[in-house]
């Protein structure tokens, strides 16, 4: 496997603009004979298909949900970054890049990340125009907030619901150009598998999800826009249809996938209240800002009322370990000491599984210091959305909280050109891994996606479909073709044979599956308990493969069977999650191997342990994992990063 | 509060947009349901057992679980999303509901939104109303810079109370004539709200309207149903400014100027 990742050379303020110049161009009365698949559309995929579409290729776009108006973009609540700069304070294209390489902990390629921050700017200008209704200043002027541990406020939002209001922007695009007839949309479709012919991607197969029918879409190029992979550990932010499978399909047909490991978790989220949990929900951070985190010093505590529990009995541990930073700790810091807390068996809420996942974010202290109006000002539309989801009024009881996964940065290796090491299988947003390192900063996941679909795809588009050439002599009675549609075919009859027997749900092996990723490869991982995963992943896998349960047939709407071939593919994925974090004998960013922290210097005052420990010698790489068939381990294979502009150095805060 | 109850459910079961249709007593099934869990989270629990059991499983749209894409919806004893107000089917809990307490599940009825199997219907007819005009033809990279156009933040404010629809299609289930006059209103309203909406005014309405006649959505009558039931609380005043829009196209469009809207209307 080769990785070369076809970043220009010369200053990095030049290099797109001179890259921009250096690509080819397609003809534009040739740009109609050239048809592209774009699998996905949110923010990348949605941007990518209307952005391509308008500058005349053939598009089809393809979807799992109802309408590409559903796209989990939908729910990023903060905002977007851009280097516009319009407060004046100082921020600037290099500030961006630098905040950004620096958030991923020194794992992201430079000449990728320089070129979000530069094309950040226009984004903004680009959903202005399409008419997203972003926060105002009364005098008609763009509001900025500031966000996610920068120094400088660059973040546009529209309300709570930014990344909704980017993806109805999006929508609106895609929506023209597929009355325009630029734009084919298949809604309810999802990919199963790629088709590659002679070394190209040439095609997909495709299972329509109301009547069953698998066929192939053929094209000169396929885009995937298919977001991450953190529905891999079962509960999660994501959206319950968020999947891996069109990106490991892919991987399983010869594309790279870089740094599985790299899953972020966000420390606020509302904690499981039952077995029957679907999905976790996110709570703003903002919320730390006056909440204290607590849990009962003494474990025969967990079942009593919080009102109860006596100040001397209530460990506020955040405060107590790290008096200089207290409840505003890290996002990573702040995740793994609650999952400490819990192991230790002083978690409160409902007890799952034996153990109590939850923590207090108690606000009794801010409003006894502000008053209930202030606070309620500030927070009331958080407090009624958790009131609505756990019936509890954190006016009146602690609130109770718990980490969850929310984001992948890990994904399909790309060179500069977002091309994986397949020609002509283009990926963008979060389904690749290019931009974010080990470590997302808030508020640069709208900004990816929109960077690679508006600004990024339709120039690398190009450069490869002049320089590849047009697809020829591959229809749908090409063996490779034909080959590709059997072999989804048979994996759906398998599933639907060993459906009749199984005796076990799809979910409750998603469940266990995910339980057992969450357990040994989530906030923190270490040796030990990575290769238990790493035994007990592939036994419950073979049980799975033989007595999932699935009634039906693959000829007709059948949720089961969709679910239990995304479970199927979670469960290879969730393998090579595991070893990729073995092998990363380092702790960067979110990947936190418990063998490589820091630990507290007793000489100085305010000095707390817990933050990674990296070890440049070794891994300043990308790790790129080569797919070598059904039962055979997979191959490692390393991305060297450079970094020629900024100096590695301790990420502390 | 009962942490666990029982519920005497009944499903409305239809196997395709051509079969007639029928409800099925699921109340063996939706015991012991826990009154921390959602209403999605409870069908969940019902389908897992009807699973075990042999049996098809009841087909419902959903997706993002926190209220803001809109894919969910259903009607419960008679009120789209169900009891609780401003809030979608996934957000809304168990607790609303008293131990042995009768629901009634149906899918979203209208004309304009055939089933596709049991509780979900196909809302591409909304689909196909924006894509008739419910966008600003803005190609990427020929925007202006953001900030060149002031916008009064009232004005944004305004425009983004409309925007905040998010196309769940309860409106239409509400409303006794099956129409989708709230979520047209919502879109015509949020574009022509702002400056960039001005040079596609009114082609765009004219054109949304006539597909919204097209896909047999029915004319709003002021029943307001439509603003009781919207998870995101839009006015019915977004109507008003619709009617306000079309009269106005209606006297000033000039027809030979076009549109690019690929209406079918």
């Amino acid at each position: 496997m080769e990785l070369k990742s076809n970043a220009p050379t010369g200053p990095l303020a030049t290099q797109w603009t001179n890259h921009q110049f250096a690509m080819k161009l397609v003809n534009p009365a040739n740009k109609r004979k050239y048809k592209i698949l774009v699998v996905g559309t949110g923010l990348a995929g949605g941007a990518g298909a209307a952005s391509l579409a308008d500058l005349g290729y053939h598009v089809e776009a393809f979807c799992y949900q109802d309408s590409p108006r559903r796209a989990h973009s939908i729910a990023a609540q903060g905002g977007i970054n851009a280097t516009k700069n319009y407060p004046g304070d100082g921020d600037s294209v290099y500030r961006l890049f630098y905040d950004t390489i620096k958030g991923g902990d020194f794992r992201s390629r430079e000449s990728n990340t320089y070129r979000l921050a530069e094309v950040s700017a226009n984004i903004i200008d680009q959903c202005v125009a399409l008419g997203v209704p972003f926060a105002r200043e009364y005098g008609g002027m763009l509001a900025n907030r500031s966000f996610g541990g920068a120094q400088v406020s660059r973040t546009f939002y529209a309300r709570g619901q930014t990344g909704q209001q980017l993806l109805l922007g999006v929508y609106a695009s895609l929506s023209r150009t597929i009355a325009e007839g630029k734009v084919k949309m298949h809604n309810r479709v999802e990919m199963v598998d790629l088709i590659v012919v002679d070394g190209r991607a040439r095609g997909i197969v495709t299972r329509d999800l109301v009547t069953g029918k698998i066929e192939a879409h053929l094209g000169d190029a396929v885009v995937l826009a298919t977001g991450g992979y953190g529905n891999a550990f079962y509960l999660s932010t994501n959206a319950k249809g968020c999947n891996a499978s069109a990106a490991w399909r892919a991987h399983r047909r010869g594309a790279g996938f870089a740094n599985p490991c790299y899953t972020q978790i966000h420390p606020t989220c509302i904690p499981q209240a039952g077995e029957y949990q679907s999905k976790l929900t996110l709570m703003s951070e903002s919320l730390r800002n006056d909440g204290r985190i607590w849990v009962p010093r003494k474990k025969e505590d967990a079942t009593k009322s919080a009102a109860s529990i006596p100040e001397k009995d209530r460990y506020y541990y955040l405060e107590e370990k790290y008096p200089a930073f207290g409840n505003l700790m890290p996002r990573d810091v702040a995740s793994r000491q609650a999952k400490f807390a819990c192991d230790e068996g002083l978690g409160v809420g409902p007890e799952i599984a034996g153990v109590r996942r939850g923590v207090y974010l108690d606000f009794a202290d801010a409003i006894k210091r502000d008053g209930e109006d202030v606070i309620f000002d500030k927070y009331g539309n958080l407090f009624e959305m958790y009131e609505r989801i756990t019936g509890e009024d954190p006016m009146k009881v602690p609130m109770r909280i718990y980490p969850a996964t929310h984001y992948t940065m890990g994904g399909l290796w790309v060179d500069y050109n977002l091309q994986s090491t397949i020609p002509g299988l283009l990926v963008a947003g979060e389904a690749n891994f290019s931009d974010h390192g080990a470590n997302r900063l808030g508020a640069s996941a709208l900004m990816q996606g929109l960077a690679d679909g508006f600004f990024v795809l339709p120039y690398v588009m190009g450069h490869y479909l002049a320089t590849a050439g047009k697809s020829k002599g591959v229809d749908e009675s090409h063996p490779e073709v034909k080959a590709a549609v059997d072999g989804v075919r048979k994996r759906v009859q398998s599933f639907i044979d060993v459906g009749q027997k199984g005796k076990r749900t799809v979910d409750d092996f998603h469940r266990h599956l995910g339980a057992l990723i969450w357990d040994h490869c989530g906030m923190a991982r270490n040796a030990k308990g990575l290769k238990k995963a790493m035994e007990e992943i592939p036994t419950l896998y073979e049980e799975f493969k033989k007595d999932v349960k699935i009634l039906g047939s693959g000829e007709s709407l059948n949720r089961e069977l969709e679910r239990a071939m995304r479970v199927d593919d979670f469960f290879q994925l969730g393998q090579l999650m595991c070893r990729d974090a073995l092998e990363r004998d380092e702790s960067c960013g979110c990947h936190f191997r418990e063998e490589h922290q820091t630990h507290a210097d007793p000489n100085v005052p305010g000095s707390y342990g817990g933050e990674c420990v990296r070890d440049d010698e070794k891994f300043a790489h990308v790790a790129v994992w080569e797919w070598k068939g059904d039962g055979q381990a997979e191959v490692r294979h390393e991305e060297k990063l450079e970094f020629e502009n900024v100096h590695l150095a301790q990420r502390k805060y | 509060m009962a942490e666990t109850i029982n519920l005497k459910l009944h499903v409305w079961r239809q196997n395709g947009p051509s079969d007639a249709g029928h409800f099925e007593d699921y109340s063996q099934y939706a015991k012991d349901i826990s009154t921390h869990a959602s209403f999605l989270e409870c069908l969940d629990v019902v389908n897992e057992r009807l699973v075990l059991d042999g049996k098809d499983p009841i087909m419902f749209d959903h997706d993002c679980r926190e209220g803001i894409c809109g894919m969910c919806g259903m009607v419960i004893n008679g009120a789209p999303h169900g009891p609780q107000k401003a809030t979608t089917t996934c957000q809304l809990h168990m607790r609303v509901f008293k131990d042995g307490e009768e629901l009634w599940v149906e899918p979203w009825r209208a004309t304009a939104f055939p089933v596709v199997k049991d509780l979900a219907v196909d809302r591409g007819a909304l689909d196909r109303v924006v894509q008739a005009g419910g966008f600003i033809t803005a190609k990427s990279g020929s925007a202006p810079n953001a900030n060149d156009i002031p916008i009064p933040k009232w004005e944004a404010d305004a425009a983004m109370d409309a925007a905040a629809c998010i196309g769940c299609g309860a409106c239409v289930a509400a409303c006794p004539n099956g129409s989708a006059s709230l979520f047209m209103g919502a879109k015509i309203g949020h574009l022509a709200s702002l400056p960039q909406g001005q040079a596609e005014r009114e082609s765009r309405v004219l054109s949304m309207v006539a597909q919204h006649e097209h896909e047999g959505f029915g004319g709003c009558s002021n029943h307001y149903l439509c603003e009781a039931a919207c998870p995101k609380e839009i006015s019915v005043t977004w109507i008003a400014r619709m009617n306000h829009e079309l009269l106005r196209a209606s006297a000033t469009h000039d027809p030979s100027r076009g549109h690019h809207g690929g209406g079918h209307g």
